[in-house]
């Protein structure tokens, strides 16, 4: 194998893994604080058309960027009013956000289909990324080098600060740390916003540098994949990092081999490994801990109310 | 009250079904005429939808205030699709397209129970009385790019983004793969199959994954423009699929094979409204408009350019036939005898490949 | 200002009252936002919310459609009392409808009264198989039911996608993925000679019924409401959490694998990949339409229906487009979400104190 596919296959990887990478971090940080969304699909899509939309109209990657965080996090408020402050059951309220952001994003992008933008583009000039293997680090677009420092930032932000700490306060007993005196729905609801706005760049990284297009149900499914990933990850961002950019690996890897010829395990088996993985990953930390608690946020998807 | 009671024979028992003329009659007098369509997809889907949906623009324009027509959009296969035919017919059409290989069994099942409504149903095999099947012979335009492709890959060497092994694929896979041999006798197509219809990020690493492995050259079976703008991306040329598709890769597009369902669709309407509709089994190609090629691209070569109209002439003067013998599969068994060219049986069948395809 | 106070009791009017009003609200927020995007608002809810219930020839349509979601919804929302987030519904009536299929495979040249109750049965059991592994995981290892089963859901789909494109593809069918068609002997029944009714629109009727008695009549059902409402308490009165998880676990995955077997063996008539179109997690919301309980759960699983049905004449009558109809059915959705409060709650206007 020639070192330029190898560098062709790396920088394949990383653009698959982004996206997921993106959405999933957001929705870490949301059940960290003890919610669980599970209407990161409909977040994803509606920041994908948002962004696609104000980009094809201002001619602006930028702004659309800009746009898809926005539209990410007003989905996600839809989430938040419903079930932080009316108490909403969460499971029914993301599967409902869903739906909407499917049928919103199918509404709005009508009059986009069949239009294309200019691709977003690496963040270094091009003198840097001449040499192959320069590329790898220095040839990606604003949203993979964002995606690195969160896994950074969010690592640091849940261990070492005392906003993070107070963020998993409310994610790990909800009661005590209202008792302390935290404003637990508003943290919540920071959580969510953060979610939903990871969740609209995840989208847009669709509809702004892998497609540049917009088309119906454009991120496919992906956004279930980052839930899953959460949960392989046991709620820690560096093992999200991994999860993510192995899940990138086993789909870029499966697509070259058989562009080789080489046959490769059934694609069924492939598109169900990250479910089984997660589900194992779930079983090993329980079984390897004894002490029966995961850790995964006690407070998850249960409501809560001050009064 | 007695409208009622009419009304809910008329749809409960299948027996009461015959006295559904008696509302269409009256409606059929000066009304226009009803056609009605279901899609698998929707109509932004820019693809294989959409190209039924232009079908069904191009009617309404031709015929006028004749005909009303009106669609369902996103219907699954299965019961749902069942549902949305019956709906459409009880809804006062009297001509329904169904424009999926998945509405085949709800099709003849509806069409059983509304016998005085003409149904057409696309890409199946099944028919009845009230049932016709219609069906574009797509792997004539796969004939015209595969002679494209050899003419304008260096490498001689094509990566086939495919979705699953159907027929419908397979015989354009086969199709693409012999033209181009004809021009280049060493020339290589590789397949991945992507295991799906629709999943743009996918297709697209489908298509850098092909190039990657030394194609210059992408065509598609899928229904996204993904591949196309991988190739654009990657500085090679690409086919487009269903629709012209030149303003997602200006640069790569080279031309695309274009489904035109129009001329069918309002021959068919015409038929109905003179009373003339027949149920038949229509298998169109280039020769009837069904299959187009797009306006080709300025890069192409003056010598790709003129095969590419020498092979589309050959088809449409029924000179060549894209699948001529003697073809081999892949395990050498003729499938094909010398001089003979392949029956609608044997395309419509079509699970092997020829020699130098990878799939 | 806005004075809220939880409830000590929930509000038995408000339990039934709030679904109304969520479909009053969602009527009226439908005609202006369909009206603000240029359709006619008016006819377009009205043929989404009236028209399938005034057209008697919708009924079947809607029964059809309502049947495997209140099938569903009934054993979810059992064990959603006990506390038990089984999430993975879709996933179990996949595997019912797979189980059911591999004895209708095996049984393909055979003829008999039994085959039908054979796939049942098997149906039955295939999604109470797949629902037994979250129950054994949270019940031994503590892991998260919500997590793994669905997880599972995807599992489940894959290994379906498999079967049909590999192993049980129809060898007749020119490669097409999906399974051969079931025969007579393998095909659910029509209660109504002539019509669409099969026997799954009044075993759910049925089933609703029973789920009713088991909650409202029985220590079982007693059982279960009270481990979901103090855990504690329930186990000082003897009740074993662990043995209500794996009841309602299994008692919800057998529904929805006997759900998947009837849409196989009735309007299906075969696996095709198109086979999983999300009547588990519809069913989830199905579930909380109907506030958990069984005969509300009919109620909420026809009112869904309805709005499939109504969203194809609004489509076919003023050319609402199909995602406007997913969009309205998501407005229902938050607005019974939202409304849910005034059964917790009283919230009366008080004027501030000086």
């Amino acid at each position: 194998m020639t070192s330029a596919i190898l560098v062709s296959i790396l920088m394949t990887l990383v653009a698959a893994s982004t996206p997921i990478l993106l959405a999933a971090l957001g929705e870490l940080v949301a059940e960290k604080a003890g919610v669980l969304n599970l209407g990161v699909e409909g977040m994803m899509l509606c920041g994908a058309v948002a962004g696609f939309a104000v980009a094809f109209s201002s001619g602006s990657t930028t702004l659309g960027l800009f746009a898809a965080l926005l539209a990410g996090v007003a989905t996600a408020m839809v989430f938040a009013v419903l079930a932080l402050s009316l108490n909403a059951n969460q499971v029914a309220t993301g599967l409902a956000l869903t739906i909407f952001g499917i049928g919103a994003s199918s509404l709005i992008g009508a009059g986009f289909v069949g239009r294309t933008i200019p691709r977003l583009g690496p963040i270094f000039p091009a003198a840097l990324s001449e040499h192959p293997w320069l590329r790898v680090v220095f040839g990606h677009d604003i949203l993979v080098y964002l995606s690195l420092a969160l896994v950074i930032g969010i690592g640091f932000f849940l261990r070492r600060t005392r906003p993070g700490l107070i963020l998993r306060a409310v994610g790990e007993n909800d009661a005590s740390a209202h008792a302390i005196g935290y404003p637990v729905i508003a943290i919540r609801y920071a959580a969510v916003a953060f979610g939903g706005a990871l969740a609209g760049l995840g989208g847009a990284y669709f509809s702004l540098a892998l497609t540049p297009m917009w088309a119906d149900r454009l991120t496919a499914g992906r956004g279930w994949i980052a839930l899953a990933l959460v949960v392989f990850s046991a709620w820690r961002p560096g093992r999200l990092l991994v999860g993510a950019y192995l899940f990138g690996a086993v789909a870029t890897l499966e697509l070259q081999a058989k562009a080789a010829g080489v046959s490769f395990l059934a694609p069924e088996v492939l598109a169900m490994a990250p479910y089984l993985a997660t589900i194992a990953v779930l079983t090993m930390m329980s079984l390897g801990r004894r002490t029966g608690r995961l850790d995964a946020p006690a407070c998850l998807g249960k409501p809560f109310s001050a009064v | 009250m007695t409208s009622i009671i009419t009304r809910r024979r008329l749809t409960f028992g299948a027996a009461a079904a015959s006295t559904l003329p008696l509302v269409g009659r009256g409606a059929q007098a000066q009304a226009p005429l009803g056609v009605g369509f279901v899609y698998v997809g929707p109509i932004g889907d820019h693809g294989y939808t959409w190209t039924h949906d232009q079908g069904r623009l191009a009617a309404e324009k031709h015929h006028g205030a004749k005909i009303k027509t009106s669609f369902l959009e996103n219907v699954a296969e299965g019961p749902d699709a069942a549902r949305a035919i019956r709906q459409l017919a009880q809804a006062g059409n009297q001509l329904i397209f169904t424009t999926s290989f998945g509405f085949m069994n709800p099709t003849i099942q509806v069409a059983k129970q509304f016998p005085k409504i003409k149904f057409e149903h696309a890409t199946g095999y099944m028919r009845a009385e009230n049932v016709a099947t219609y069906n574009a012979r797509f792997y004539e335009g796969r004939a015209v790019i595969g002679t494209i492709a050899g003419h304008m890959s260096k490498a001689g060497q094509a990566g086939y983004v495919a979705s699953f092994p159907i027929p419908e694929v397979v015989m354009g896979i086969n199709a693409f793969h012999l033209a181009a041999r004809k021009v280049n006798p060493n020339f290589k197509t590789k397949v991945v199959w992507a295991s799906t219809w629709y999943d743009p990020a996918k297709e697209a690493d489908a298509a850098k994954a092909l190039i990657d492995q030394g194609a210059d050259i992408i065509t598609q079976h899928t229904d996204s423009a993904a591949p196309l703008q991988a190739a654009e991306q990657r500085g090679i040329f690409a086919f487009g699929q269903a629709s012209d598709m030149r303003a997602f890769a200006p640069k790569a597009h080279l031309t695309a094979i274009v489904d035109d369902w129009s001329g069918y669709y309002i021959r068919r309407i015409q038929e109905v409204m003179d009373g003339t509709w027949k149920s038949t089994d229509t298998w169109g190609g280039i020769k009837d408009g069904f299959v187009r090629l797009a306006p080709f691209n300025e890069a192409m070569t003056p010598a790709a350019r003129a095969a590419a109209e020498e092979v589309q002439k050959g088809i449409v003067a029924g000179t060549l036939h894209p699948f001529t013998g003697e073809l081999k599969d892949q395990k050498g068994e003729v499938r094909v005898k010398a001089g003979e060219t392949a029956s609608n049986e044997i395309l419509s069948k079509m699970d092997w490949f020829v020699d130098g395809v990878q799939a | 200002m806005l004075e809220w106070r939880r409830r000590r009791e929930p509000s038995l009017p408000m339990l039934a009252l709030s679904p109304l009003i969520a479909i009053a609200l969602t009527m009226a927020l439908g005609m202006i936002v369909f009206t603000a995007m240029g359709y006619d608002g008016f006819h377009a809810v009205g043929s989404i919310f009236l028209t399938p219930f005034l057209e008697p020839q919708r009924w079947a349509d809607i029964g059809v459609k309502a049947a495997p979601l209140v099938m569903i919804a009934l054993g979810l929302a059992i064990g959603f009392r006990a506390n038990v987030w089984n999430i993975g519904a879709e996933g179990q009536y996949v595997m019912g409808a797979i189980a059911g299929t591999g004895v209708a495979l095996l049984t393909y040249q055979m003829t008999g009264w039994w085959i039908l109750p054979a796939m049942v049965l098997a149906g039955i059991l295939g999604g109470m198989a797949w629902a037994a592994i979250p129950a054994f995981l949270r019940v031994r290892l503590q892991v998260s039911e919500i997590l793994t089963s669905l997880m599972l859901t995807y599992v489940a789909v894959q290994f379906l996608y498999f079967l049909v494109r590999g192993p049980w593809k129809d060898p007749d069918g020119f490669n097409f993925p999906q399974t051969r068609m079931f025969t007579a002997d393998q095909t659910l029944p029509t209660v109504l000679e002539g019509t669409l009714v099969h026997l799954g629109i009044p075993a759910a009727l049925l089933l609703a019924l029973v789920a009713w008695l088991l909650m409202e009549k029985t220590t079982a059902g007693y059982a279960v409401k009270v481990v979901g409402l103090a855990p504690a308490a329930a186990r000082h009165g003897g009740f074993s959490a662990e043995r209500t998880t794996w009841a309602t676990m299994l008692l919800s995955g057998g529904l929805a694998g006997l759900a998947g077997l009837f849409e196989a063996a009735g309007p299906f008539g075969q696996l095709t990949p198109q086979f999983p179109i999300g009547y588990g997690f519809t069913a989830i919301i199905v579930a909380f339409l109907g506030r958990l309980h069984p005969l509300g759960i009919v109620f909420g699983g026809i009112v869904l229906a309805a709005t499939y049905v109504g969203g194809e004449i609004a489509q076919s009558t003023v050319r609402l487009p199909q995602a406007a109809t997913g969009m309205f059915q998501a407005l229902l959705l938050f607005m019974l979400l939202a409304t849910d409060v005034l059964v917790r709650w009283r919230i009366s206007w008080k004027r501030r104190a000086a």
